[in-house]
């Protein structure tokens, strides 16, 4: 049998001098397998073209549509209505990033800098040569190297990290997971003390503490706790 | 200079970036596990007044070397509090780094917890609000403690609860030790991954269903001992029993004329 849910979403536009923020409550009906997605777009459509949100893929797989979801970070094309069963959604933005409009925030560039800040490529020194197989690795040590590249940058373990609420230059665990991917990858030349240079301060490895929401709201379930663990073992045993 | 290069730059001579970040975080660490440890100890200590008042004077002078000293020393019990207070500053300076550092901070945290409502980052508020109280609480125990080592007794740590009127503030102290210590010593595990296995998620499941068991017994137990000691001091303040009568303190009792 069908309800009526009701989606309560933060409207705000930081660019306009007259918007205020404020939350506006949708009624809709609920339909099979209605995602927030779905429920989202039927609302655009439906009740209010003004409502700004993101999507791309709508399975999990671009990371566009993070939110805050009853306060908890999550994949709004991979969340059910039926999962909330008071039929009460409320949406915020995610923090940390720059707010664009709405629940639309810009995580694209916080990513890029992100990217740039550790270093996100291989790091070689020889020329490779593309047109040749690359060296190959342990099938384990790939499996648990390629596993943290399943990561989307969806920007949920940052929105989850209260480390990085407080501390705007923290670069949160998808920065550290990144850093442990080409720490393990044989691919890749850099030492522990290279990476030291990227991550190595209160801004990086030593500033996490350690309060895994990152961990438990990560979409992928990469395995977090223990990858910034790992890290933080290398880099603390440097003399 | 290289002190005042890597102070300006936070680099050092050679243009690395500073060691110094991760030896904080080591020591924060290696200070809080000592201390964690230690308070597990201390607790069994102070709770031998639920076995009797003889046993808790025999630990008491035991620590005070009557094992190889004719006269035991409370002087000895000083050093080590004095150690431990060392030790005790040391960490918190270093936790006070993770702390927020103004309003904005705090309000973005506290409103980040209360709408998100997961365990750590609850747990973490906790002990920062635990940790910020044993500032003052906790130094006043411990100053207390190395001035008045020779008071630690069956009389005097009970006459302290009652007479002196600090059972509520080792009440406040006793909740702010066991939810901090236990917290922490569940966060040193996560943090480094100590335990860990092959299966870090059930492994975490567990050591917080260990953490949250040693967090009641612990204040189960400090609760009875706490109570222990403000019944006795109840007793000897209202002349209901004899003073106990078998150390050195009920004569230092005597000779201030109390």
């Amino acid at each position: 049998m069908s309800r009526t849910i009701t989606i309560r979403a933060m409207k705000y536009n930081p660019n306009s001098k007259i918007s205020k923020p404020h939350f506006a409550e949708y009624k809709l009906e609920e339909t099979d397998g209605m995602t927030l997605f779905i429920a989202l777009t039927k609302i655009r459509e439906t009740l209010d073209a003004d409502l700004s949100f993101d999507f791309v893929c709508r399975a999990g797989i671009c990371g566009s549509c993070g939110m805050m979801v009853n306060g908890t970070p999550k994949l709004a094309c991979r969340t059910l209505t039926k999962d909330f069963p008071d039929g009460v959604i409320q949406l915020m933005p995610l923090p940390a990033f720059k707010l664009l409009k709405d629940l639309s925030v810009d995580t694209g560039n916080w990513m890029n800098e992100m990217s740039k800040r550790v270093e996100s490529w291989i790091h070689t020194n020889h020329q490779p040569d593309i047109s040749k197989l690359e060296a190959p690795m342990e099938p384990k040590l790939a499996d648990e190297t390629f596993e943290l590249d399943r990561c989307i940058e969806c920007g949920i373990c940052v929105a989850a990290c209260g480390t990085k609420l407080m501390r705007p230059n923290f670069i949160g665990a998808v920065g550290l997971n990144r850093v442990a991917r080409f720490a393990m990858d044989p691919h890749d030349n850099r030492t522990d003390e290279d990476f030291y240079e990227l991550v190595g301060d209160d801004d990086g490895i030593f500033g996490c503490m350690s309060l895994l929401a990152c961990e438990d709201n990560c979409p992928k379930h990469l395995p977090l706790q223990s990858k910034i663990a790992y890290m933080r073992r290398k880099l603390a045993a440097l003399r | 200079m290289s002190d005042l290069i890597e102070g300006f730059l936070g680099k050092t001579v050679d243009g690395k970036k500073s060691r110094l970040p991760a030896k904080l975080d080591y020591y924060q660490s290696a200070t809080g596990l000592f201390l964690g440890l230690f308070m597990w100890g201390h607790m069994f200590f102070v709770s031998s007044i639920l076995v009797s008042k003889d046993f808790m004077h025999t630990v008491t002078k035991m620590f005070e070397g009557s094992m190889f000293l004719q006269t035991p020393q409370p002087l000895l019990v000083s050093g080590v509090v004095a150690l431990v207070f060392a030790i005790f500053i040391v960490h918190a300076m270093l936790g006070m780094r993770k702390l927020p550092s103004n309003f904005r901070q705090f309000q973005a945290y506290r409103t980040h917890m209360q709408m998100m409502k997961h365990d750590e980052t609850t747990m973490w508020f906790i002990q920062a609000v635990t940790g910020f109280a044993m500032f003052f609480l906790g130094s006043a125990h411990l100053f207390m403690m190395m001035t008045k080592a020779d008071e630690i007794g069956p009389f005097g740590s009970s006459d302290r609860m009652y007479s002196d009127f600090m059972w509520p503030f080792y009440l406040v102290l006793l909740f702010a030790v066991e939810l901090h210590g236990s917290i922490g010593l569940y966060r040193l595990c996560v943090k480094w991954g100590w335990f860990e296995g092959d299966n870090a998620k059930q492994t975490r499941a567990k050591l917080k269903k260990v953490k949250w068991a040693i967090t009641v017994f612990f204040l189960g137990l400090g609760l009875l001992t706490l109570g222990a000691y403000v019944k006795y001091g109840y007793e000897y303040s209202n002349g209901l029993v004899d003073k106990y009568n078998s150390a050195t303190q009920i004569e230092k009792f005597l000779k201030v004329g109390k």
